[in-house]
């Protein structure tokens, strides 16, 4: 069976009969046996994949078949689904099994996609890197010395070894976004809130996103259409209408878009120039498209990565505290007493990285300090999100690299963590300002590794974004 | 130590905790229901499996407003929920949601009634949170049980100011708010379930003092008497420590019912940091204008309001404002007497007296009654027409009545055959008759001696076999004694 690029075409043989929906996962199952030094999979529902499959095949023929019938879909190990493991990459949840759904997921089910396992991540979606999952690093398959970008690195290589057709993964601080770009993907943060977080494990709720990950820009449109909206289960989920985004990328592009490029990012210390270049080409491709591209100052852009490690952190050294050893999970054999049972089973089911962030986030939210940090991060948060916002209100866009470098060599930032929080610089700005962002591939550097490109739009313009992003990928 | 509690002002706040009687929990659609066997009560969200959310139950919201209506305090139009973090093992998510910046109701005050009369105990705040599951150390256990059936069920946390200054106003605080909960139908006030709770901070000052004292925390007190109690014993135990020199440790310390004494609790408590920070999960909370209206709208009377209403409009004395309005289900009946009949008093007597002594002999609420309002209000007036006496109607009716709720009063009346007899012609022969059988005694009347009328109605109702009407009766009898 060949590799498909769009879902679309898949939907085509699928209903003209020259493809089944068993078909597929059976082409997808080889190949994630034939790449399984990839890692990217933690769990794979083979039996359970293939019945569904054929459960779908019958409901495409009988014409009842739901709007994602024959879309194989990968999920990060941060999403429920109901009687499967589900432990965010981390020995804590050693044996957890979810009792529910996230709502992304019963609406992928509901639209008859199939779900064909669960991916490797960072522990706790915490890491740029993929390494630090308790089940080892994922390699990325353009090579295998070099890492997959985090925290859903197994969710876009996934993706980018053709293991599945799509992914769901998530994005507090660029982990859906960063990873697309290093697999060469495409990668949609829609804004904060337009996806239900029901069913979605916490790291920082104010900045967690669902995100989609896809060959194309069309994939991501539909899944959108289907996974977004009001949920009863999340009551800081967006009530607004979700529009057809895959209806309206079929629309021609007429309108002359205008494009901010901030000029400090040019300036960044780190920036590896290849990215710079490719950046370069890709404004005069939008230019030479009619589009206007202004360059703009945006001061305040050092600021965003402390402001996100401080409230992110803050918010997570909440979040986990739930894992406690008490009712599921990973309870430490050497428990005494109670104290023995929180600092025993804690230390030893949550890996470094998770542990370093709980600290501080612990830190910056204790009596003395949270003025210092916690409530002045607030403010901060609020001052960035308005001057993104003044952008927006200028520019339809804000293009701009994801990562500083393309996929670095696994084990580069081990001994540096600081330099690795330096992958996000980027990435951040969105989650910090609650609005949606987009990768799309942007040619390659010398060694032939994906650069990505990123586009920021304002909140709940994911159509326009799709549109603009489809458009770019297809400009040379 | 007596002459020394003169030295010192005693300075009180209570923390008080009600449950509230919500179908379901606060942030999730688990059953809200005490006694059921134990961990059935809960779902994923409950047990904080990962990925859940809390979502606001809208009904806990809408009780702890009407608290603070009933409290006048200001209501907060936007709320936000705070995490209060800490680990223990019936807090399933390792932070308690609750209200830390914006509680729901802000100032306020509760009017109570001491000895010298009423006073109105200032309110700091009251405020929304969850409450944790339970723990349960058995005797000899190792292990400890965690139920987590109470695990966030909702709570309303009324916090005074240190406004009190006797046990005795604690205690009426806190009488009080069981009653304004069970009017407001918010919280069943049961103190030894645990579903209205109190803490008490304690502190002394030398008499004229501006500073107040280093406060003391007492919990597990499951009575009013135990709270009362409790500070009693603290007042003197501080002034003890002041007299000797010593210093009050600011700590919590705990009630023992059986000694009546507080104890230390370990003071690790204090150097808790709660890192409270507004919970990203949960919506700000906006209170609107039509909502509000709307629970203003559905607001009952409100047991001080009642009671000033008896004592005004129905004359009623103090005391009887008092008990009438003790609680709800007797206010309620009450008042539906009263819509029958203008003999307020009447119908406070009988409640007071027949229904209330029924009520507690079998431990039922006035709801539960079998004798309907309209009934009792019949009597009263058939009692009012002279067609029955209070003591027939006490006695024989009211008995028969309880057999028999679904009769009416007269049909009772007429079955038992003691219906009043105010017929002069009637009568009249009975009274001819018992003048002529006692012709001495007559003389004796004659002669001043009043007070033998008591004989002559004696022999009247005997021979009306009790249906004579009293009134009537000694009318005539007087009249005619006069004559002859």
């Amino acid at each position: 069976m060949r590799t498909y690029a769009t879902f679309r075409e898949i939907q085509h043989d699928l209903q003209r009969g020259a493809l089944t929906c068993q078909d597929l996962v059976r082409h997808h199952l080889s190949n994630i046996e034939k790449k399984s030094h990839l890692n990217a999979f933690l769990s794979v529902f083979p039996e359970e994949a293939l019945e569904r499959a054929s459960l779908i095949d019958q409901k495409i023929k009988n014409g009842t078949a739901g709007k994602l019938a024959g879309l194989v879909v990968g999920i990060k190990d941060v999403l429920a689904y109901t009687g499967h493991p589900l432990q965010a990459s981390s020995k804590i949840l050693n044996g957890f099994i979810s009792q529910f759904n996230a709502t992304a997921v019963q609406r992928l089910l509901d639209a008859d996609a199939i779900i064909i396992g669960r991916q490797n991540c960072d522990e706790f979606a915490m890491g740029s890197s993929n390494e630090s999952s308790a089940f080892g690093p994922v390699l990325n398959d353009a090579d295998n010395t070099r890492v997959p970008g985090g925290s859903s690195g197994g969710s876009a290589v996934a993706v980018q070894a053709d293991l599945c057709q799509i992914s769901l993964g998530s994005d507090t601080g660029g982990s859906v976004r960063q990873p697309a770009a290093f697999c060469g993907l495409v990668g949609l943060k829609p804004t904060y809130s337009r996806i239900s977080r029901y069913g979605l494990i916490a790291y920082g709720s104010s900045f967690d996103c669902i995100g989609i990950f896809a060959k194309c820009v069309e994939d991501v449109a539909v899944v959108l259409e289907v996974i977004a909206g009001a949920d009863d289960e999340d009551s800081t989920v967006s009530r607004l209408p979700v529009p057809q985004y895959a209806e309206e990328l079929s629309r021609t592009l007429s309108k002359s878009y205008k494009v901010a490029y901030v000029r400090e990012i040019d300036d960044a210390e780190g920036l590896q120039p290849e990215i710079r270049d490719a950046i370069q080409r890709k404004l005069d491709h939008i230019k030479n498209a009619g589009h206007s591209v202004d360059v703009i100052d945006f001061p305040l852009q050092e600021y965003v990565l402390p402001t996100y490690y401080i409230l992110a952190t803050a918010e997570a050294s909440s979040n986990l505290s739930r894992y406690d050893g008490v009712r599921y999970g990973y309870r430490s054999p050497q428990t005494t007493d109670l104290q023995s049972l929180y600092k025993k089973s804690r230390s030893e089911g949550f890996g470094k990285e998770v542990q370093k962030r709980i600290l501080l986030g612990t830190f910056v939210l204790s009596a003395s300090y949270y003025d210092a940090y916690y409530t002045k991060a607030q403010k901060v948060r609020r001052l960035i999100r308005e001057k993104t916002k003044d952008i927006l209100k200028q520019y339809d866009f804000i293009v701009m690299p994801i990562t500083p470098t393309t996929a670095f060599k696994i084990g580069t930032h081990t001994d540096n963590p600081l330099e690795m929080y330096l992958a996000d610089l980027f990435s951040v700005q969105a989650n910090v300002a609650g609005v949606p962002a987009i990768a799309v591939p942007c040619g390659e550097d010398k060694l032939g590794l994906p650069i990505g490109l990123q586009v920021i739009a304002d909140d709940f313009q994911e159509s326009k974004l799709l549109h603009f992003s489809d458009a770019l990928t297809k400009m040379n | 130590m007596n002459s020394l509690r003169e030295k010192y002002t005693l300075v009180i706040g209570l923390e008080v905790h009600a449950q509230l009687l919500t179908k379901s929990k606060i942030y999730n659609s688990d059953a809200n229901a005490f006694g059921s066997d134990p961990n059935t009560n809960l779902g994923v969200i409950t047990l904080a499996h990962p990925g859940t959310l809390p979502k606001l139950n809208k009904k806990a919201v809408e009780f702890a407003i009407k608290m603070g209506l009933a409290s006048h305090c200001e209501i907060s139009r936007f709320n936000i929920f705070d995490r209060k973090n800490y680990f223990y093992p019936d807090l399933p998510k390792g932070y308690q949601l609750t209200q830390d910046r914006t509680p729901i109701c802000k100032g306020g005050y509760i009017t109570v009634t001491v000895k010298e009369g009423d006073r109105d105990v200032k309110l700091n705040r009251i405020h929304i949170e969850e409450d944790a599951g339970k723990s349960i150390h058995l005797e000899g256990e190792r292990d400890t049980l965690v139920d987590f059936n109470r695990a966030g069920v909702p709570l309303i946390e009324i916090v005074t100011e240190p406004d009190i200054r006797t046990s005795e106003e604690a205690g009426a605080l806190l009488s009080e708010v069981r009653k304004m909960v069970r009017y407001l139908d918010i919280c069943d006030g049961n103190m030894e379930e645990g579903s209205l709770r109190c803490d008490a901070n304690v502190s002394v000052m030398l008499k004229g003092a501006t500073q107040y004292g280093k406060k003391v925390e007492i919990k597990n007190m499951n009575s009013i008497r135990n709270v009362q109690r409790a500070i009693e014993h603290e007042f003197d135990r501080q002034i003890s420590l002041l007299e000797r020199g010593e210093s009050v440790v600011s700590e919590t310390r705990t009630f023992d019912a059986n000694d009546g004494k507080t104890y230390g609790m370990r003071t690790k408590e204090e150097l808790n940091d709660y890192r409270y920070f507004p919970d990203p999960d949960l919506s700000p909370m906006e209170v609107s204008d039509a909502w509000l209206k709307e629970i203003q709208d559905t607001m009952p009377e409100l047991p001080r309001a009642l009671a000033k209403k008896y004592t005004n409009e129905y004359q009623l004395p103090e005391y009887d404002a008092l008990v009438l309005t003790d609680s709800k289900d007797v206010a309620q009946y009450f008042e539906a007497i009263c819509g029958r009949t203008k003999n307020y008093k009447a119908a406070s007597n009988w409640v007071m007296g027949p229904v209330k002594s029924y009520l507690k002999e079998l431990s039922l609420t006035a709801d539960e009654f079998p004798v309907g309002p309209a009934i009792i209000a019949e009597m009263i007036e058939l009692i009012d027409g002279g067609k029955i006496s209070y003591t027939i109607a006490s006695q024989q009716i009211f008995t028969e009545l309880l057999k028999n709720p679904n009769k009416t009063a007269f049909e009772v009346a007429q079955q038992l055959n003691v219906i009043q007899d105010s017929n002069q012609d009637s009568l009249m022969p009975i009274i001819n008759e018992v003048i002529k059988e006692f012709p001495l005694k007559v003389e004796e009347y004659k002669h001043g001696k009043k007070g033998i009328i008591a004989m002559f109605m004696g022999e009247v109702m005997k021979r009306s076999k009790g249906k004579a009407d009293p009134k009537v009766a000694n009318e005539l009898l007087t009249k005619k004694l006069k004559e002859v």
